[in-house]
């Protein structure tokens, strides 16, 4: 009994996205896509204790979803048009059929017509990453709410609204054409950047989903690789979160409290995860063709493959993070520069480019700027202008663990 | 499906007259283009915002008002009316239009059929 539970609730991780963007091409119906794949899930259960699991869960559920497509198309009497198309199909991609392969093209066109859909750069951003997260991972509105710290009634807003705006827009069910394809696919992997983001740099509270987002996120990314193996910043964007996330387990103690990089338990890190991140990475870097995720996944490289803290090589990273700013001329990525400038060629040389982040204002607010400063300046063994810079980034800091780290530096720093 | 694209000029650019548009090298690749494939049903280009008037009613009274009653960076100086697959499609032939390519804007919006 519990295997069978089990199975579902594996098939629905791998197969949601690929049902339901399977019977959207089918029905051109969003809603009608969600429902018959949540109906096939429902039956599933039922059915598998009964029959054992199938062979291959995905194209059962696919095919159970369609039948059902298929009845309420029926029932609504829709043109005759559609309903041969959705016939025809339920007849011959069905699990039954010899020719049918579940890694067939078509099947993975129609996952990545979903992300693209889904990742339209006429849709805001926000319903970009909620439609998603609904649509492709399967989250409950209730559930992407909580993520996103809305309320349940704006969040499911949202997602009305976007996939009226699909409709009535006339946004194309497609993967976009060759030309658009580069700019289209930036858009996408910043979706699932922001996701694992989300759900790793927690802005605020404390919610178990969150961590749930960054799993999300980092299986959006295999799919995005397998089904675009030739582009290097697909790779980049997978091997960056399979890199970060091999430390998640270390960031925080028992006690909630936020340990850095130095401080992390690097025996606990995902060592698996660190190597195939590692190998993604250079696997994309021997192509040719840079861009900020591959950089970004190098600079993970640097900090995940040293042995110890001591190891890193910082100038390395340094030299990282100024190619980056090429890619992403942001302030927030000059900040990491001065970070790193201060740790390979020292505090002084650090503060030097804290301070004009300083002079040009663009990042007043931003509690990791003072926060910067405070650190260098403590490791200049200047305590009192570092105390002075501490507790200006906890005038700023929302999030709680943060706060108590910043709090814990504060207090070393008036104690000497 | 058919979309209206809202043609938008910067206030105080410049205010082309249609037979100065039909002879603007500018335009002149964009209309033959559009011409061409036969996608643009109707359309018009407006008169300068300065010549609008604007209509509102409050209770029984009619108000009139000098030009659009907005202020705005931007005002509809002309619309085309177009029948294209999707909105893709409609993406691409606004961008390659001239107002876009000239500092405005074009607003993309599906009729409502």
């Amino acid at each position: 009994m519990r295997d069978v539970e089990a199975a579902v609730a594996a098939a629905f991780r791998e197969e949601w996205g690929q049902v339901v963007a399977t019977l959207i091409r089918v029905t051109g119906d969003w809603d009608l896509a969600e429902e018959c794949a949540q109906d096939a899930f429902a039956q599933a259960l039922d059915r598998w204790r009964r029959d054992g699991v199938p062979r291959r869960p995905g194209a059962w559920l696919t095919t159970t979803a369609r039948h059902r497509a298929l009845d309420v198309l029926r029932r609504e009497a829709v043109g005759a048009q559609k309903l041969r198309e959705a016939a025809v199909l339920a007849r011959d991609e069905g699990p039954g059929d010899p020719e049918y392969d579940g890694d067939d093209s078509g099947v993975r066109d129609d996952r990545l017509r979903l992300i693209f859909t889904c990742c339209h750069p006429a849709l805001p951003i926000e319903a970009r990453v909620a439609l998603t997260l609904r649509t492709l991972a399967g989250l409950t509105t209730p559930e992407i709410a909580r993520a996103f710290l809305v309320p349940e009634a704006t969040m499911a807003q949202r997602l009305v609204r976007a996939k009226r705006k699909i409709r009535n827009a006339g946004i194309p069910y497609r993967v976009p054409p060759a030309h658009l394809l580069p700019e289209r696919t930036t858009g996408v992997l910043g979706v699932v950047y922001l996701l694992f983001n989300e759900g790793y740099a927690a802005t605020a509270g404390a919610d178990l989903v969150r961590t749930n987002l960054c799993a999300e996120a980092v299986r959006l990314a295999r799919v995005l690789a397998r089904l675009m193996p030739d582009e290097p910043e697909v790779l980049g964007l997978l091997a960056l979160l399979l890199l970060h996330d091999a430390r998640r387990a270390t960031r925080v103690d028992a006690a909630g409290q936020l340990v850095t990089l130095e401080d992390q338990d690097r025996t606990a890190w995902d060592k698996a995860a660190v190597d195939e991140g590692a190998a993604l990475l250079e696997n994309a870097l021997r192509r040719g063709r840079p861009g900020p995720y591959q950089i970004q996944a190098a600079i993970a490289a640097c900090h995940t493959t040293a042995a110890t803290a001591e190891d890193t090589d910082w100038a390395d990273i340094a030299a990282l993070y100024g190619e980056l700013t090429r890619f992403v001329p942001s302030a927030v990525v000059r900040l990491n520069h001065a970070v790193a400038v201060g740790m390979s060629e020292g505090p002084e040389a650090g503060l030097a480019l804290v301070a004009e982040l300083e002079r040009e204002g663009e990042l007043d607010g931003y509690h990791l700027l003072p926060a910067t400063r405070a650190d260098l300046l403590r490791r200049m063994g200047r305590p009192v202008e570092a105390a002075e810079a501490y507790a200006r980034a906890l005038e700023l800091v929302e999030n709680a663990a943060e706060r108590r780290f910043l709090e814990k530096r504060l207090a070393q720093c008036r104690s000497v | 499906m058919k979309y209206v694209l809202f043609i938008c000029t910067p206030v105080g650019g410049e205010e082309l007259s249609p037979a100065q548009i039909a002879d603007d090298p500018r335009f002149t690749s964009y209309i033959d283009e559009v011409r061409s494939r036969d996608i643009v049903k109707g359309g018009a280009r407006l008169r300068p915002s300065a010549d609008a008037t604007t209509v509102r009613v409050q209770g029984d009274e009619v108000l009139l008002s000098d030009g659009p009653f907005v202020e705005s960076k931007e005002y509809v100086a002309g619309f085309d009316l177009i029948e294209v697959a999707d909105l893709d499609e409609a993406i691409a032939l606004a961008s390659r239009h001239p107002a876009a390519l000239g500092g405005g804007s074009v607003e993309v919006r599906p009729v409502w059929e």
